[in-house]
């Protein structure tokens, strides 16, 4: 029997691994690649939460997440695609105009 | 037995998820975070939610991250050469920031709601009587939980019809 504080440490290192991801790389697909590690990590702090609570509305919620994140993952991804189009470059750092 | 499955789980998802923000290359990386995706999976198994672990396999590591290397493979990136010095200036400054935001998050464990143990209350007999996780779960998505549902089609609608102007932009 694993306990639920474990799940936690797991997801927590998660969710640093994504904010680290954020603040240090320039890539905006691997930027966008470490919010989806954070979206993980709530939906494993919410599996973990309904599996020892006995109830399955946390699973839902996670259904729900991952809908929207695939939603969210498209949009996204065709943004980079236009910005790409505009500047020939998809490094955050480069960017560096909102109208462009 | 499962313990010793959680752990082999737990060290694949945190190293494969490490080297997504460690590896220079966004291909390398995107293969890393399908690797996450599928160790999650079996996480998922272990808590007992099959249905979510079929979804995060399917959705997460096949959809999503098809997608992901679609779009770098479209835009056919190489990893900068001049970059890794100041990804090393940033790590550095960037670990002990997010040492204390580990820190905050996993002081949970000392809250006393951390320290449940396996729930088998009346929800855990109702799974049991639907029949298993997966039939339950669809049980609760078409009755409970239908108008969101519905909300989510609204949602995906959106999304395409954007992703078709985002894309279209330059015919006027």
């Amino acid at each position: 029997m694993v306990p639920l504080a474990y799940y936690l440490i797991v997801s927590a290192l998660l969710f640093c691994l994504g904010v680290l991801g954020v603040l240090t790389r320039r890539n905006s697909i691997v930027i966008f690649m470490s919010i989806e590690l954070m979206l993980n990590a709530a939906n494993l702090g919410f599996v973990a939460f309904s599996h020892f609570l006995g109830g399955l509305d946390g699973q839902l919620f996670v259904f729900f997440i991952m809908v929207v994140a695939a939603a969210e993952v498209t949009v996204g991804l065709a943004v980079i695609v236009a910005l790409y189009r505009n500047w020939d470059t998809i490094f955050a750092d480069r960017i560096h105009l909102l109208k462009g | 037995m499962e313990l010793v499955l959680f752990m082999c789980f737990a060290v694949i998802t945190v190293a494969s998820a490490a080297l997504v923000v460690w590896h220079p290359h966004p291909v390398k990386s995107a293969l890393f975070l399908i690797i996450t995706f599928f160790a999650m999976g079996g996480l998922y198994l272990l808590l007992e939610a099959e249905f979510i672990a079929l979804m995060q396999v399917l959705v997460y590591a096949g959809a999503v991250m098809v997608l992901f290397l679609f779009v770098i493979m479209l835009l056919n990136l190489k990893p900068r050469t001049t970059g890794r010095a100041e990804f090393r200036l940033r790590l550095k400054w960037s670990l002990p920031l997010v040492a204390i935001l580990f820190g905050a998050i996993a002081s949970v464990i000392h809250h006393p709601l951390s320290r449940l143990g396996r729930g088998t209350g009346e929800d855990a007999a109702w799974v049991a009587a639907q029949g298993g996780n997966v039939p339950a779960v669809g049980t609760l998505l078409f009755q409970q939980y239908l108008l969101p549902f519905e909300a989510t089609a609204v949602l995906l609608l959106v999304a395409v019809v954007g992703v078709i102007v985002l894309a279209k932009r330059e015919i006027k």
